[in-house]
């Protein structure tokens, strides 16, 4: 009997894997909830990219709804996503705020990063009102960023509406974004 | 027209499959020798067809049809030939034709050169392999055809991915797939085992020189792989732990397992179920891996385009396929009784170990891999596991793998002897640490626990394995293939040891800005930047920049061509890192962005011993290639082979 049983392990393994291999089918491992979404966004206050002098914050935008996009020039999905971001900013009418983050890694000089990111939109076209320089990295985990890209809808107000992680898509724009932006827009 | 010839093509290919699994599987059981033959027709039947159809597809990549949508999605009329070829298997349509080629061309040559296996089990074995294509066919024909048509047909195709434009790359792929494949003859060999109930371990050396060959291929596979991705990504590093890259390794882990496992079936009749369960994981590993590259479950930078009708199917699949054999293993697994028992020291426990150890280092990169599906399914969170999980988990299994090796080495079956070979055992090993001191303070000037530990054990695992060629140099010819195959591929194990121990605990890695003119200097190496040119390549044009390098007294040895290309077809920049190579080290350098004023940021690399990873890896490929020409795989079946197997002892 033992013995018989002990045969059936590798099987009963392989039904609880299957079981979980057909669950995450039907997720999207990239949709990752964010405890942030229906809370007021995180303060911060960063550098302009093309101008360390000029500072960027919360306030920057009060009054306004915006989108507010994570990227730096060293991600692949970023670049795949930025004819999208060009397209929403020609569009919408809606303003992007562009944080850059993890442009550097230690050791590297963050003026070094900083020459490079804006060498970069300057290749690809540059889709933001605002470009903030996130030096330290603080800032995109108070907002807890998980990788670039990732964008967060911000309301006039100052909540964050929505949040996508990875690459915008026309499919997540239309379905996700624009409707809360209709919506917001309506009522303010 | 032609591509219409191919679909056809794999339409009569699926119709020989069925034919093949079902004559393969019913014959057997009915007795029929006409039919056990016509399964043996139907194998080669579909081999024809299936090149056939693979002929079409090159047909039409050479020819640029760009109506045919997989052509056009994956080359243009830029790309050289060779790649234009190579694109035939570079994306998901066309790998699967392939994967289903290699499958048929593997079943023919057992069908029509294996004379030792008896009809009735090769036909089961056949069989079961009809039934694994039926799977792939199908799934080709109506979830991934990779003759359908565009229409309107493309003006020009979009290009193959660059990354993929690489000759590394455009063999690596193939070889993965003739590794996956051969997994699914030992696969085939277990399940034709458990139908027919045989309880005797000839199986065990049928499936040996097969699994040995899928296991080098394999092998090879990866270690090409990582080579690319070493001077191609650009990020100097040659193991990332990707989910993909974990897909093709643990089938290659427990298929290690499994050519020693199938080792002690075979001559001691020990771990009979043990090693059934283990060929069964290893190309169920593969099929997983399969499936979890193309149905977008987990993230990977490897992932093909993914689809969820795709992935629902080949879960489908799995699940006929997998539980299929383990349902089989379930019924008849408590039918296999060890024959004898041995000591703790003997070459059976010496094998426990190392199955144990590699099976264990299965698992923990399983667990690693599913682990941020595990949770999201239970709704508990999105998290992802990186390489400092991997590293140590990794790591806890393979010190004391490498360890036992210098020991096992010299076990004999059985008994605890070691005998005359444990003293020289033991110098060797005070002789191993000594050398790891000196190699570290001596050369590299700094003392690393980790490196103590790693250069010992690959030292002393090197010296270990040619304490018998040395001691017999005299009467090699003597010595069976398999006796040199093994102490090939422990060298090759000791090689790696000693590559991951050097990279990992002395390499230095600098990404810096440099102007022209600028040097950095790097473990005694200067790196001046000469500055840079455009240069024309066939569908790109590349920045070039040249590091002249020398050492202290001045004079440049040689001048690094680093490159970023930039393809006609457009997308990310490409990195083509510059490199300079001895035995001791590598010289890295990758091209990053233009800063303006002249200067760039780059990437400078110094990593020790590096090569003696992928050496490492390619002498186990060797080894399992010298292991797999053994004399005694080509004899013909003895009188006592013959005889229809498990009645006897069934009994018992």
């Amino acid at each position: 009997m033992t013995r018989s049983l002990k045969s059936l392990v590798p099987a009963a393994i392989f039904v609880v894997l299957v079981g979980f291999l057909f669950v995450g089918l039907f997720r999207d491992p990239s949709k990752i909830p964010s405890p942030l979404v229906g809370k007021p966004a995180p303060d911060f206050t960063l550098e302009g990219l093309r101008d360390p002098s000029q500072v960027i914050s919360n306030e920057s935008l009060a009054g306004r709804m915006y989108l507010l996009n994570v990227w730096n020039s060293s991600c692949v999905t970023c670049r795949q996503e930025h004819p999208m971001l060009m397209q929403i900013a020609r569009s919408s009418g809606l303003p992007i705020v562009g944080l850059n983050w993890k442009e550097v890694d230690w050791p590297e000089d963050p003026e070094v990063g900083r020459v490079r990111a804006i060498d970069w939109l300057t290749r690809f076209g540059d889709p933001y009102e605002l470009v903030a320089y996130d030096k330290e990295g603080s800032v995109g985990i108070n907002f807890g960023v998980y990788g670039t890209p990732e964008t967060f809808l911000v309301s006039a107000d100052g909540m964050i509406l929505a949040k996508r992680v990875g690459a915008m898509t026309p499919e997540a724009w239309e379905q996700e974004f624009l409707p809360l932006i209709a919506r917001g827009q309506g009522g303010s | 027209m032609i591509p219409e010839l191919g679909h056809f093509a794999v339409v009569l290919a699926l119709l020989l499959a069925a034919a093949q699994g079902f004559f393969g599987i019913v014959g057997p059981q009915r007795g029929r020798v006409a039919w056990m033959n016509a399964a043996h027709s139907a194998a080669i039947g579909q081999w024809v067809f299936l090149s056939l159809a693979f002929g079409c597809l090159i047909y039409a990549f050479v020819q640029f049809d760009f109506s045919v949508r997989y052509v056009a999605g994956h080359s243009n009329s830029l790309l050289p030939t060779f790649y234009r070829v190579a694109a035939s298997w570079g994306g998901h349509e066309g790998s699967l034709l392939f994967w289903a080629l290699v499958l048929a061309t593997w079943t023919a040559v057992l069908a029509a050169f294996s004379r030792a296996v008896p009809l009735a089990f090769k036909s089961r074995v056949i069989g079961v392999l009809g039934l694994v294509s039926i799977g792939f066919l199908t799934f080709m024909l109506f979830t991934s055809n990779p003759f359908a048509r565009l229409v309107p047909a493309a003006v020009d195709g979009n290009d193959l991915n660059p990354l993929l434009q690489d000759p590394a790359l455009a063999i690596h792929p193939p070889m993965l797939y003739v590794g996956y494949v051969g997994f699914a003859m030992a696969f085939a060999f277990a399940c034709a085992t458990l139908i027919e109930g045989r309880t005797d371990t000839l199986w065990a050396k049928w499936a040996r020189p097969w699994t040995l060959v899928a296991w080098l291929f394999l092998g090879i596979g990866i270690t090409l792989g990582s080579w690319w991705a070493y001077y191609e990504l650009g990020w100097g590093g040659y193991w990332f732990w990707d989910p993909v890259e974990n897909a093709s390794f643990m089938p290659w882990l427990i298929g290690t397992a499994l050519i020693h496992s199938l080792a002690v079936t075979e001559k001691r009749g020990l771990f009979k179920s043990w090693t059934l369960l283990l060929a069964i994981s290893a190309f169920s590993l593969s099929l997983l891996g399969t499936f979890l590259v193309r149905s977008g479950v987990l993230v990977s930078v490897h992932a093909f385009a993914t689809d969820p009708a795709r992935g629902l199917y080949i879960l489908a699949f799995l699940v006929a396929v997998i539980g299929g054999a383990l349902a089989l293993y379930t019924w008849r697994a408590p039918m296999m009784k060890s024959e004898s028992g041995f000591e703790l020291a003997s070459r059976e426990a010496f094998l426990l170990f190392n199955n144990a150890l590699l099976v264990g280092a299965t698992l923990l990169i399983l667990l690693g891999t599913l682990y941020p599906l595990f949770l999201d399914a239970l709704s508990l969170g999105k998290i992802s596991v990186g390489p400092p999980y991997f590293n140590v988990a990794f790591m806890i299994p393979m010190v004391p793998l490498v360890l036992l090796m210098s020991i096992g080495m010299h076990s004999v079956w059985k008994r605890s002897r070691l005998g005359p070979v444990r003293n020289k055992l033991l110098v060797l090993l005070g002789v191993a640490v000594a050398a790891a001191v000196a190699l570290m303070l001596f050369n590299y000037g700094e003392f690393h626990w980790m490196g103590l530990v790693g250069f010992t054990i690959s030292i002393w695992l090197i010296a270990s394995a040619l304490v018998e060629p040395i001691a017999k140099w005299g009467q090699w010819r003597t010595l069976p293939a398999g006796f040199w195959g093994m102490v090939i591929a422990h060298l090759g194990v000791g090689m790696f040891t000693l590559g991951v121990t050097g990279v990992e605990s002395y390499r230095i890695e600098r990404d810096i800005s440099m102007g022209v003119g600028e040097t950095v200097t790097l473990q005694g190496y200067n790196f001046r930047f000469e500055g840079t040119r455009m240069v024309q390549g066939p569908n790109y044009e590349a920045i070039e920049a040249d590091i002249a390098i020398s050492r202290e007294d001045g004079k440049v040895f040689t001048t690094l061509r680093p490159q970023k290309r930039f393809y006609a077809s457009g997308g990310n920049p490409m990195t083509e890192a510059g490199i300079h190579v001895n035995y001791a080290r590598d010289l890295f350098v990758a091209l990053g962005e233009d800063l303006g004023q002249g200067r760039w940021s780059m990437r400078v690399q110094y990593k020790p011993l590096l090569r003696y990873i992928w050496l490492g890896a390619l002498f186990m490929a060797l080894g399992g290639l010298v292991a797999a020409a053994d004399r005694r795989y080509r004899v013909r079946a003895s009188a006592k082979d013959t005889v229809p197997a498990g009645a006897g002892e069934a009994a018992r």
